[in-house]
């Protein structure tokens, strides 16, 4: 555990310059040229004259060697400055780190769902192996794995909010609001939860120590709830990591249908006015919140399966 | 317990013989193949031009004329679907061709040779898995611009590298079996022991990998379009009909459900087949 938790501490420095050079290049491979762009921004939309360009990107060492103008960026990022946006001339870092909460809040609501609703669902499909609880799990998973989230967000709405008036189809701020947000973006997941799940309680029903649990007359209850799920967990918990990266990314679609105003909304949109340091921006910031939820999840694993921890003491 | 009998697991032999006895992989290589059919007829059927504009009859409903009704410039709808399954899969095979392609000559030069070059590849490789590669996807296609071409090149890019480190492990267990020695001692070399011999015992698994990765590489595809990223109009396809139908939905549901039907039954066909293949090669995996 120790020598484990060492290593990949050890490793993540490496990561985290890994990462930052990705989104560095990133932008470097975005047409179009800065000192232009924010001083046509500051002009309202004329093009600037070729000396003020040429003056502009001196005072921001744009002309300066990739490695140093890397180090300068790397160097503001780590103090929190992300740069300003092409657009609107405000900080990236700080309209981040302000839409974040939202984002946080959809993909954790839909990670809930998904763990409350796909475990218990893949126990109850294992337990009734072959009956038809079994088949409409089965069946609801494959369902769940295949239709995009973009296809069952506007119908949901369109039967909850249009038809059915249960709930609002876009905005933020009441519980309701969260509903259907959550719910779509947790399919997916919840899917494949369900089947993983399935597949490994199977396989650990299948193992000696439960033959003995059984054979010495203790309930099917206490079987499958104290004895078996325990040993599944661990596979499942190795997912959520996984699992986080999807969220993620998937509440960028779920963000924009509902008008969802968190960091994934912030980020088509500068797509599409071609805000390209909001896109490296975002990058970076979600990458460093995957590799902290990964951090902890493999953390949290290593602690939770009791033969690494004996591996690692008696070693 | 009476039921406590032995139970022999089922032996499936053969290609074909799965394909028979299991129905989902049967259901699956009927939905995948009916559309790659219809997709590649789609230039001989009795269809309207998927580009034609129409402006006087927009947004019509299902009718006989248009059987799917009109989009809202009052292109045929069914003509589009099926224009537009051309574009989706024509983008995501060529997509799976490359990330297959990287993720092969990766794996394969890690796993077989080891080292310096299996450590700086797989560097790479964890430093690509340390993104959310839906985020990558999105950041990459949008800096690129929105193009069908950028969205291939985005995806293939983000894709390519837990493959990749599945094919190392797959090349490094298969390379120090006895049939690679055997080939090494009759004078075969590195090249053509990765190309023939660990690559016709390592076939099942590839193929089962690349065929349960089509769903996910269409959903991904489907998604960046959506968001705009990938076909830009006129060009008929899927994830760019769903995002163009928002604004109708209330008035047309019928071009939400078509392009979301189509996708659901692609993937879900392409997840089946793929579902079907596994067991067939791993008859212990829990059906």
């Amino acid at each position: 555990m120790g020598a484990y938790l060492a290593r990949r501490l050890l490793t993540l420095p490496l990561l985290l310059v890994g990462i930052s050079i990705i989104s560095f290049m990133l932008l470097n491979f975005a047409p179009g040229d800065a000192a232009e762009i924010t001083l046509r921004r500051q002009n309202g939309g004329v093009t600037p004259p070729r000396e003020a360009v040429v003056e502009l990107r001196q005072e921001l060492g744009l002309d300066d060697a990739l490695p140093i103008r890397y180090g300068r960026w790397v160097s503001s990022a780590v103090r929190g400055d992300l740069g300003d946006s092409y657009r609107s001339g405000s900080s990236i870092a700080g309209e981040l780190a302000r839409r974040l909460p939202a984002t946080l809040l959809l993909a954790s609501a839909a990670l809930i769902i998904a763990v409350v609703a796909g475990i218990p669902l893949g126990v109850l499909a294992a337990v009734k192996r072959g009956s038809w609880v079994d088949s409409v799990c089965r069946l609801s998973a494959l369902v769940g794995a295949a239709v995009p989230s973009y296809v069952l967000a506007p119908a949901l709405m369109l039967l909850f909010a249009v038809k059915l008036d249960w709930l609002p189809a876009i905005g933020y701020g009441s519980p309701k609001n969260l509903v259907l947000p959550a719910l779509v973006l947790s399919l997916g997941t919840m899917a494949q939860l369900m089947r993983l799940t399935r597949a490994t309680l199977l396989d650990v029903l299948n193992q000696d120590h439960i033959r003995t649990a059984r054979a010495k007359g203790l309930t099917e209850g206490l079987v499958v709830w104290r004895h078996a799920l325990k040993n599944a967990l661990l596979p499942v918990v190795t997912v959520l990591g996984t699992s986080t990266g999807y969220l993620l990314g998937g509440a960028v679609i779920i963000e924009t249908i509902f008008g969802w105003p968190g960091v994934g909304q912030f980020v088509v949109v500068g797509i599409s006015q071609r805000d390209y340091p909001v896109v490296q921006g975002f990058v970076l910031y979600m990458a460093v919140i995957f590799l902290v939820v990964n951090l902890a999840v493999d953390i949290s694993y290593r602690w939770l399966d009791p033969r690494l921890h004996f591996g690692g003491r008696f070693n | 317990m009476s039921d406590w009998t032995l139970q022999r697991p089922k032996r499936r032999l053969g290609i074909l013989r799965p394909l028979r006895a299991d129905v989902g992989a049967a259901l699956g290589f009927a939905i995948v193949s009916g559309i790659i059919l219809v997709a590649v007829l789609a230039p001989l059927l009795p269809l309207q031009d998927p580009t034609e504009l129409d402006l006087q009859n927009r947004l019509i409903p299902p009718s006989n004329g248009h059987l799917l009704g009109t989009d809202h410039l009052g292109r045929d709808e069914l003509s589009r679907l099926i224009y537009g399954a051309r574009t989706t899969l024509m983008m995501s095979s060529v997509s799976l061709l490359i990330i297959m392609g990287i993720a092969s000559i990766v794996g394969a030069l890690s796993g077989y040779y080891g080292g310096w070059l299996d450590t700086g590849f797989m560097m790479v490789v964890d430093l690509l898995l340390a993104f959310p590669s839906l985020i990558l996807g999105i950041a990459v296609a949008g800096v690129l611009g929105p193009s069908l071409v950028n969205v291939m090149i985005a995806v293939s890019v983000v894709w390519w590298a837990s493959h990749a480190r599945v094919i190392r492990g797959m090349v490094l267990s298969a390379r120090h079996r006895d049939y690679v020695e055997a080939a090494r001692s009759i004078g075969a070399g590195d090249g053509r022991i990765m190309a023939f011999h660990i690559a016709r015992n390592i076939m099942g698994p590839f193929v089962v990998l690349a065929t349960l990765d089509m769903g996910w590489i269409i959903l991904g595809i489907a998604g960046l379009s959506f968001l705009g990223l990938g076909a830009q109009p006129p060009t008929p396809e899927w994830g760019a009909m769903l995002n163009d139908s928002r604004s109708y939905m209330q008035t047309s549901p019928s071009l939400l459900i078509a392009p979301g039907i189509a996708i659901f039954l692609l993937v879900l066909g392409f997840n089946l087949l793929g579902d079907g293949l596994r067991d067939m090669l791993d008859p212990t995996t829990y059906r």
